[in-house]
């Protein structure tokens, strides 16, 4: 069979930058083949994508050499409107690339501009709309659609194109667990039905292989490292290495001492196959852990039946009560829209509630303005680009000392302190745009320190960083943390409420529907199910090795990665 | 919420199912008519032609509350103004001075004064629903598609629809930004100095006109993977043919300032319809 892509001792380099991005390419994708390419930020993941779909070079200008050819054409002899007919292209942010007013106008925009006639046209887009399961809500606008509502009407958008090949680009980026997954259900479905061939762009391996896929290219440095199917990858090293969470369950084995072969199938949680050895080599493991404590402090913020709605019909918080310690690191969880954004907009003074208190050290919050609150409570946006507003590092982090008025001594002194703490004082003279998006973060986080707030509210602190900066950033999190910092963190990564919030929060559709250790909230298939969660991978690994304490399972694995990996990365460093 | 202000609501009845082409024509004719004429009767037949309209095409009137209230004390302070800086000018256009009552040498009030300025009113009073239903009533792509079909350039009328469907969510960002600043101590009340505010206001509209910008990037890839600009022409999901009721709403509309015009040739003798020179009937 003749290879739909391929790549031949392909290279690219931006003209922007001093060094090729991607190097000696050579890869070879079949008709009908499911591939998923994974790799940590700055791989040049994301640039292979740009070369297939042509962005590269007409939007995007560098030098090629070697050649790429995707269905028997030259892609640089070509032109970007050619290849849109071979490869659609889904970008990682469904709202950004929704242009039409409505569904059924987003879904008909390429066969608009391939001039189809409007009768035609409607047909096709309700045909293609019905597969996306989007049929009845052709007339809905951006506005009232959920994120994964979004992505299925980019879905359908390409997919109304009748291409062979349908690229997804981070398709999981902004999704919440249960969609992401009903997500890679969805394409996995596509491509089984229709035929396609699909290529994936995502760094949340374990998520895209919830369902099959024939062959994992892994990324690093502009090469290709790997090319092999996933239960062959999950044998070998290599992705920690690089950078890249290895599925969860992969990770248990290995720590339980388990050499991971190929027979067993492990690329798939679905498939994996335990033998007797290897489920007491697990039993084992679990057993050599001691078990878990927690420690009380006092209370911080407390907050107490609170209420708000927008309009008397739109409930958006109804009786929430909880309370958060002094010096926990709590995550706040939920859908979006269940009202997680707005608790944390209520805490922080921007809306007022309607009904019920928020107490800060046992004394009331209400009628504090934002301004006021703000010295004991600091909000850090999820998109740092939001937040800065000065070209300099220092006028950066400097600018709320100098909106409340004190002395430049004083905040010379306070904002080197915070640059120090954020591991950003070798950078305070510098330009804010020489940063990456990970400084970047550290700066609105800095900016907000200066003003030595209690508690810092953050809302997703990690969203579309790779392992490694997602690793960094939480850490930081966890060293201020330790320096007495209450940290409520706003997010729907699972991981992270796993690995860094022992306490959190789950609100659903404005209510409260869970309160506890995270641990306790991700075995709870309950609670999971309604909040959008999913069970970690974790707590199925124990029950396939029929643990009966799968909680205290996922406990141990999370009490063993701090304690003995993280100290001997420590050592190591 | 003020993002709603702009946000196309789709109903159906007489006015919504128009096509956005014809409700721009219908909109400049009627606006012709209420600026060429000074005849106060064919302003407020007009005037109650738009009302009537308004109430046919459902918007409710919480929708437009907020313009309502501005336009309201637009027009009492424009008639207060002209009065002040010209007590006066009723008498010099009519030619004639019925004495109502004086306030001293300069501020005497005509009946003269009276009919300019009320006029004055009720056509600043006419056009404004006009434009307000022409805004509301007007499905963006729609409207995109019909001025396309007239021979605008389908480029251009993409840039007005596309405008339109990303407002909301710039809207949206900048209150996002702004909170975010002012949790950093960032006034934006009236208590702080005028020239303050306008330098604190930059503090919000750098990050935003960034994250527009990479806004822009996103869109434009988006667009030209889906073959936008790829031929000369391009089909519309939202164009809707022109009906008997378009053809009918601007011969309508056409009549109106038709007449209007033919009442100041042949009845009025000028823009101004004259009562007090010849007489009130």
């Amino acid at each position: 069979m003749e290879p739909i892509i391929s790549f031949e001792n392909f290279g690219f380099q931006y003209f922007s930058q001093s060094k090729p991005t991607l190097y000696d390419i050579n890869l070879k994708i079949y008709p009908g083949e499911k591939v998923l390419i994974v790799g940590p930020s700055g791989s040049g993941k994301s640039t292979l994508g740009h070369c297939l779909n042509g962005l590269i070079p007409f939007s995007y200008k560098g030098e090629i050499t070697g050649s790429l050819k995707v269905d028997g054409i030259e892609t640089k002899e070509s032109n970007i409107f050619d290849l849109s007919k071979k490869i659609g292209t889904v970008l990682q942010d469904s709202d950004g690339q929704f242009v039409g007013l409505s569904v059924g106008e987003d879904i008909a925009f390429a066969l608009e501009n391939e001039c189809m006639d409007q009768e035609h046209m409607k047909q096709t887009v309700q045909k293609v709309a019905d597969i996306v399961d989007m049929g009845h809500l052709l007339k809905a606008s951006p506005h009232e659609l959920s994120g994964g509502q979004k992505q299925r009407v980019s879905f359908a958008g390409v997919m109304v194109d009748n291409v062979d090949i349908m690229l997804f680009d981070e398709p999981l980026a902004n999704l919440d667990p249960a969609t992401g997954k009903t997500a890679i259900e969805l394409i996995d479905n596509i491509q089984r039905q229709y035929n396609k061939t699909v290529l994936i762009i995502e760094h949340r391996l374990e998520d895209v292989l919830y369902r099959h896929v024939d062959r994992v290219v892994v990324v690093s440095e502009g090469h290709i490292v790997a090319d092999m199917p996933a239960d062959q990858l999950m044998t070998t090293d290599m992705l920690p290495q690089l950078g890249i969470r290895e599925p969860l369950y992969v990770t248990a084995l290995k720590y339980a001492g388990i050499q991971v072969t190929e027979d067993m199938r492990a690329g798939q949680l679905e498939t994996l196959t335990l033998s007797e050895e290897h489920k007491q080599r697990l039993k084992e493991w679990m057993a050599a852990g001691s078990p878990h404590v927690n420690q009380e402090t006092p209370e911080i913020l407390k907050v107490d039946h609170l209420s708000f709605q927008y309009t008397k019909y739109r409930k958006i918080l109804q009786d929430v009560s909880f309370a958060i310690h002094q010096q926990e690191m709590v995550s706040i969880v939920g859908t979006n829209g269940a009202g997680k954004s707005t608790l944390a907009k209520v805490i922080c003074g921007f809306v007022n509630e309607d009904d019920g208190d928020i107490l800060f050290e046992g004394h009331s919050l209400k009628g504090q303005t934002i301004k006021e609150r703000s010295q004991v409570i600091s909000y850090v946006m999820q998109n740092p680009n939001q937040m800065i507003c000065k070209p300099m590092i220092y006028d950066e982090v400097a600018l709320g000392l100098r909106l409340h008025g004190e002395s430049e001594d004083a905040i010379k002194e306070k904002v080197e302190h915070a640059l120090k703490v954020c591991g950003l004082y070798q950078f305070r003279k510098w330009p804010v745009s020489a940063l990456s998006f990970g400084q970047k973060k550290r700066v609105t986080i800095a900016s907000m320190l200066v003003m030595n707030p209690k508690v810092l509210i953050l809302d997703e602190p990690t969203a579309g960083q790779d392992y490694r900066h997602y690793t960094e950033i939480m850490e930081f999190l966890r060293d201020l943390n330790r320096q007495g910092v209450t940290i409520i963190l706003i997010t729907h990564d699972m991981h992270l409420m796993l690995e860094y919030t022992p306490h959190a929060i789950v609100i659903n559709d404005g209510k409260k529907i869970g309160d506890g250790s995270a641990v306790d909230i991700l075995t709870n298939e309950e609670i999971t199910e309604a909040a959008s969660l999913k069970l970690t991978s974790l707590y199925t690994l124990a029950q396939m090795a029929g643990i009966k304490d799968a909680r205290g399972f996922v406990w141990h694995f999370i009490d063993y990665e701090r304690e003995v990996v993280r100290t001997d990365e420590d050592k190591a460093v | 919420m003020k993002t709603k202000l702009f946000d196309y609501i789709e109903r159906d009845n007489f006015v919504y199912n128009l096509s956005g082409v014809t409700k721009l024509l219908c909109f400049l004719l009627l606006s012709f008519a209420v600026m060429l004429t000074y005849d106060i009767r064919s302003v407020i037949l007009i005037l109650v032609f738009s009302f009537v309209m308004l109430h046919i095409s459902g918007i409710k009137l919480r929708q437009v509350k907020l313009m309502m209230y501005y336009t309201l004390i637009f027009l009492v302070l424009n008639f207060v103004l002209t009065y002040l800086f010209a007590p006066q000018y009723g008498v010099e256009i009519y030619g004639t001075k019925h004495l109502l009552f004086t306030f001293n040498a300069r501020y005497i009030v005509t009946q003269e004064q009276l009919l300019y300025q009320m006029t004055k009113f009720c056509k600043y009073a006419a056009v404004i629903p006009l434009g307000m239903l022409f805004l509301l009533t007007t499905n963006p792509s729609e409207f995109a598609a019909s001025l396309n079909s007239i021979g605008v350039s389908y480029k251009l009328c993409y840039a007005f629809a596309l405008t339109l469907r990303y407002f909301p969510d710039i809207i949206t960002e900048y209150h996002e930004i702004a909170l975010a600043q002012q949790s950093r101590g960032l006034d934006l009340s009236k208590k702080e100095k005028v020239t303050t505010r306008v330098s604190n206001t930059f503090h919000i509209m750098v990050p935003l006109i960034f994250s527009v910008l990479n806004r822009v990037e996103i869109i434009s890839n988006a667009m030209d993977l889906r073959g936008f600009g790829k031929n000369k022409k391009r089909t519309w999901y939202a164009r809707r043919p022109l009906k008997t009721s378009d053809i009918v709403s601007v011969s309508v509309c056409t009549a109106i300032l038709v007449g209007t015009l033919l009442m100041a040739a042949f009845v009025n003798h000028g823009r101004f319809w004259n009562p007090f020179v010849y007489g009130w009937l």
